[in-house]
């Protein structure tokens, strides 16, 4: 914001929201042309809330209460298609039927955003937070950022148009929060004036194609005529993922654009990942979403007691930031992975599978060790944590990981 | 001529082309041979190929398009004189 051609912080407004009112409420700020969604626990609010937004004449959207969330996201992918800004929310099931669109969102370059309210996958039911839902959707092309409290939550859901439309990037965006964790539970959210989010969020830009009559904007006009979505066989279609793996890459230089940005508006720096106590650490644990909060207070009960301990937040997953995880995690000789999801029958979960990756062709990495907690909405207790960091301090003192997947916190060995 | 590489590739998919220049007349390997004494010029087939590949000439006759005909016979099974025959292309 400007004033007086002074570049000025906006005056913030101390609100008390949950996860789920913390979208609705940016979301309103932002007033998108189209609102497409269809409720489900834990992101219902999100919806409530924006349908009365739209009833009280507080948004100019368009409100489309769909029959599915395959609609949902249908409908989205013709809005954006169409110039609109788009928004949906979903959650696990409801993320499982959209499938199909999801990667047709993010292969027609269709700036969407979505937050996502992690749940737990059926079956059998469960309508509390785990991360299979968005960890399932991790190859789907769209932009991940997992988020650890309702402020962050509140941040990323204006971020995110700025991040999707962002010219270079031009993807989807999935706003991930933890179920109930999140999206029930009531925070103090700092919140800036519409006005500064308007102008933060500014207007839609568009990239140039070239269409079959000649150069014109991303979006279908019927003074110039585009084929969005054609038949893409054998002869082209790798050539259009290769745009895919573009953006996503380019991305990861450019999101941080939009953090620092934000941070001048707001006074809340964001990054990719987010070390804490690293310094000197000894041990450290990597995880996401609201889960970190408490990793972060068992470090500071460990610290007090002696342990080196330290660990780090990783709020981006997609695109992953694998050399800003490198460079936060130094030369610590432990890491544990510590994740609410599980791939069935894989060596690891999602997020070690890409740690080791990324540290694979390295000399010099640290040992791993994968945690598994939290399925189903199962908390995620300090004294889990605490078992991590000394199984984590075992394998610093004696050179090796016993164990490469830890089932903490469920009955039986 | 070559292919464009993905970096010149719009981007989305995209189609640069349209598919006027996407000739799919060498998907097929039979094409429609129409007689035209036969034919009543009732335009059926032109109205039943899924292709737009039949055309309606000047003077009320049909006559296929190759380059766009794939070959599929429905304005043969549809002809109600059966004036259109599926000959090898």
């Amino acid at each position: 914001m400007y004033r007086d051609g002074e570049k000025i912080m906006a005056k913030q407004k101390l609100m008390g929201l949950n996860g789920d009112e913390a979208v609705a409420y940016a979301t309103k700020q932002v007033n998108p042309d189209v609102v497409a969604a269809y409720p489900i626990t834990p992101q219902t609010i999100i919806v409530e809330r924006f349908s009365e937004y739209v009833a009280d004449g507080e948004v100019d959207t368009e409100f489309v209460a769909v029959e599915s969330e395959h609609s949902a996201m249908s409908c989205s992918v013709g809005a954006s298609a169409a110039g609109a800004r788009a928004f949906t929310a979903t959650a696990a099931n409801g993320l499982a039927l959209m499938w199909e669109i999801v990667y047709i969102a993010s292969s027609l370059r269709l700036p969407i955003v979505m937050a996502l309210a992690n749940r737990a996958l059926s079956g059998p039911i469960n309508i509390h937070n785990d991360h299979s839902d968005g960890m399932g959707a991790r190859d789907s092309g769209w932009i991940q950022i997992y988020c650890e409290n309702a402020q962050e939550v509140y941040d990323a859901s204006i971020q995110a148009w700025r991040i999707a439309e962002h010219l270079k990037i031009q993807l989807p965006i999935m706003v991930c929060l933890d179920g109930f964790t999140l999206s029930h539970t009531m925070e103090n959210v700092e919140t800036l004036p519409d006005e500064a989010v308007q102008d933060f969020v500014g207007e839609r830009p568009f990239i140039e194609v070239e269409g079959h009559l000649g150069k014109g904007e991303l979006r279908l006009n019927p003074d110039m005529p585009l084929t969005m979505g054609p038949l893409d066989l054998q002869d082209f279609y790798y050539e259009h993922k290769m745009h895919q793996v573009e953006a996503l890459n380019d991305a990861l230089e450019h999101i941080k654009e939009i953090d620092d940005e934000w941070a001048d508006l707001s006074g809340r720096k964001y990054d990719y990942v987010e070390p804490y106590m690293m310094e000197d650490a000894e041990v450290a644990l990597i995880g996401m979403g609201s889960m970190v909060g408490t990793i972060r207070h068992v470090v500071d009960e460990l610290r007090s007691e002696g342990m080196k301990a330290g660990m780090i937040k990783l709020r981006l997953f997609r695109p992953f930031p694998t050399e800003h995880i490198k460079k936060a995690l130094g030369n610590v000789p432990v890491l544990g992975v510590m994740e609410k999801c599980i791939s069935f029958g894989a060596p690891a979960s999602p997020l070690m599978e890409e740690l080791m990756t990324a540290y694979y062709q390295d000399k010099e990495k640290p040992m791993m060790a994968n945690f598994v907690v939290g399925l189903g909405g199962r908390d995620v207790s300090p004294d889990m944590i605490r078992e991590a960091y000394t199984s984590l301090l075992k394998s610093k003192n004696t050179g090796k990981v016993e164990k490469l997947m830890t089932y903490i916190g469920v009955r039986g060995e | 001529m070559s292919k464009r590489a993905w970096q010149d590739l719009p981007k989305g998919a995209v189609s640069y082309k349209s598919s006027m220049d996407y000739k799919t007349g060498d998907w097929g390997v039979d094409a429609p041979k129409i007689d035209h004494s036969k034919c009543t010029k009732c335009m059926l087939c032109h109205f039943y190929c899924p292709e737009g590949a039949i055309h309606v000439r000047d003077d009320g006759y049909t006559e296929a398009d190759l380059e766009y005909c794939k070959g599929c016979g429905i304005c043969a099974k549809e002809c109600p004189v059966k004036c259109i025959e599926m000959v090898r292309k």
